[in-house]
């Protein structure tokens, strides 16, 4: 079980419930559990709908598109059953947020499914979470049945005259699935290839039918959006970035751990105020701000809000909120070939640029760590991460791409430092033959 | 082919969940796996024909997924995590001490069958890195002292 932290300039919405024994029912009751379902029975579904727009709440899964918006695409009429689906693939490498939700706050999670099936009509619902995370699973599951047996979920829920069912669904080990249309295979018992949209899945989803997908920590948020409304939510963080933000903070930090921060909070207090700092006398060297598909930011860099469009803004993204710190006893040659070892390994291979960039970019980057770097290679690196870019059908390309390209941009000259023959001068001696050799 | 009570009522409950039957694959795998080891041509048989799919379409599923193998490991797989949040506080030293102390590498498994050893992916444990975990079990905030006390409760659970 993962150990709670916590700081005075943390906002708890999402994490209020942690460490309160919210796993049990009838505890989760006591702490305003099932209220806001229970409000959205009673509300049109275009009112819900409404409001998830109106509080700013952005995808909270990487790519911070408008969960109000996401849902109006959902054709009002459909001959085939709707569907919502939870993502809970949490496998970005610095992300380790939904896991905390699970733990924690499963019903959350059945709330907003459930009030998310309210507003796109949709009648089920479903839970994914990645294969690795068996005993969230189990959490999950056991706060699935007890909702059950309380009459919240199945037929006429909560005495409404609705029906809603969720189930659990589990996955098997793939970083890919994360992606809303390889998540959807997934479900459907197949390999984790994306699709080609459009379609979009709010149109053609799961088995053909329209299907709204989000992010865990997302539809965890919605509850207290309906609840708290949504001007309230809004106003918590910066304009057009309603809300609060689960960071993970990891790495070369005093004291890492999941922080809820109000969105737009400054990196900089971020790293020295809540995270302790760099420890050991450390200085900071980088920080990769949202997962390790974002671009890292120089120590200099980080003078700057952590909402979606101040990091955009800054050339990154606010991504799936794992802040990677790194110390200046790193190597930002080893870190971004572990970065391509990483992608190389989880690409599924349906697109040549990816499957193919990934390998090159991986043993380019293991050539120059090795001490065999050539100067034309940096060049390349470049060349070839910015022509993998937006030419795959899932983001999974571009993903390793974006880092390659911020770390070549801004570190050059550490890969200078390792050309013709000369050693990694972060590695101990005689370190580099131990480099491990991952399978593929 | 007879799989445990528990996990007939557990493939029973989730079949009627979805619209398709093969829908199921992927967990019922993972659940097929933890009784049996690995997933042996038997089960692949069994599950296909549970699922009205071939062979071939089962096993080009379980190929895309990193925790699901044909192949027999260790009572315990030691999975230890090296990705970036894990690199930069040590978890090479831990998959290296690992190796060591196991005497195997990457993906291999003792003589006595006990143990297995693999280099994972992120899994989620970012925060609380270096981080390992043993089947299901996640151990964090390692150390190699730490580690080494993991394994051998591990080794003692065996022998209970």
């Amino acid at each position: 079980m993962a150990d709670l932290v916590s700081h005075p300039d943390e906002v708890k919405v999402v994490t209020r419930r942690f460490g309160k024994g919210a796993t049990n029912i009838d505890r989760y009751l006591e702490l305003d559990g099932y209220k806001a379902v229970q409000k959205a029975l009673g509300m049109e579904a275009d009112a819900i709908i409404n409001e998830v727009k109106n509080s700013g709440l952005r995808g909270r899964g990487g790519a911070g598109f408008s969960t109000g918006m996401k849902w109006s695409f959902v054709p009002k009429q459909s001959a085939k059953p709707k569907y919502v689906l939870c993502n809970g693939d949490e496998s970005e490498p610095g992300t380790c947020k939904d896991r905390l939700i699970f733990e924690h706050d499963p019903h959350a999670v059945i709330e907003g499914v459930t009030i998310g099936g309210l507003a796109v009509g949709a009648r089920s619902g479903y839970i994914y979470i990645r294969g690795e995370y068996r005993y969230l699973s189990i959490i999950m599951q056991k706060a699935i049945r007890d909702a059950y047996a309380k009459g919240f979920l199945g037929r006429n829920i909560f005495g409404s005259g609705r029906d809603f069912d969720i189930y659990w669904h589990g996955g098997a080990g793939a970083y890919e699935v994360g992606e809303e249309s390889a998540l959807m295979e997934s479900l459907e018992g197949k390999r984790g290839i994306p699709r080609i949209r459009p379609p979009f899945p709010a149109v053609v989803g799961l088995w053909g039918g329209p299907t709204v997908i989000n992010n865990a920590e997302t539809l965890a948020s919605v509850p207290h959006i309906v609840l708290g409304g949504a001007e309230w939510y809004a106003k918590l963080g910066p304009p057009k970035n309603g809300g609060t933000r689960l960071f993970c903070l990891s790495g070369n930090i005093a004291k890492p751990g999941v922080y809820e921060l109000p969105m737009g909070y400054s990196l900089k207090k971020m790293i020295y105020e809540v995270g302790g700092g760099i420890p050991n006398g450390r200085e900071l060297k980088a920080v990769v701000p949202g997962g390790s598909s974002t671009p890292c930011l120089t120590a200099d860099e980080i003078d700057i809000n952590m909402d979606f469009d101040s990091v955009a803004k800054a050339g990154s993204m606010l991504g799936s909120g794992g802040v990677v710190v790194l110390d200046d006893a790193q190597c930002i040659v080893k870190f971004a070939l572990r970065t391509m070892q990483f992608y190389q390994h989880e690409s599924c291979g349906w697109c040549i640029p990816c499957r193919e960039g990934t390998d090159w970019l991986k043993k380019t980057l293991m050539r120059f760590h090795s001490g065999g770097g050539v100067k034309k290679d940096i060049d390349n690196m470049q060349y070839l991460s910015e022509n993998m870019l937006g030419r795959t059908f899932c983001p999974l390309g571009d993903a390793a791409a974006m880092p390659t390209i911020a770390f070549v941009k801004k570190f050059r000259k550490e890969f200078e430092d390792h050309l013709e023959g000369r050693p990694c001068p972060y590695e101990k001696e005689g370190a580099i033959e131990q480099l491990p050799v991952l399978a593929h | 082919m007879r799989f445990s009570d528990e996990f007939e009522a557990r493939f029973a409950e989730m079949v009627p969940h979805y619209p398709t039957k093969r829908s199921a694959l992927v967990p019922t795998l993972l659940y097929a796996q933890d009784e049996v080891g690995f997933l042996s041509d038997e089960v692949i048989q069994e599950l296909a024909g549970r699922l009205d799919l071939t062979e071939l379409e089962v096993r080009n599923v379980i190929s895309y997924y990193s925790m699901l193998t044909t192949k027999p490991r260790g009572k315990f797989n030691v999975q230890v995590c090296t990705n970036i949040s894990c690199l930069v506080r040590g978890g090479e030293e831990i998959l290296h001490h690992c190796a060591k102390k196991l005497g195997v590498g990457h993906k291999g498994t003792t003589a006595d069958g006990l143990f297995s050893l693999e280099e994972v992916e992120c899994i989620g444990a970012c925060s609380w890195a270096p981080a390992a975990q043993v089947n299901y079990d996640f151990h964090e905030n390692l150390t190699t002292e730490k580690i080494d006390k993991v394994l051998d409760e591990y080794r003692k659970k065996a022998t209970q």
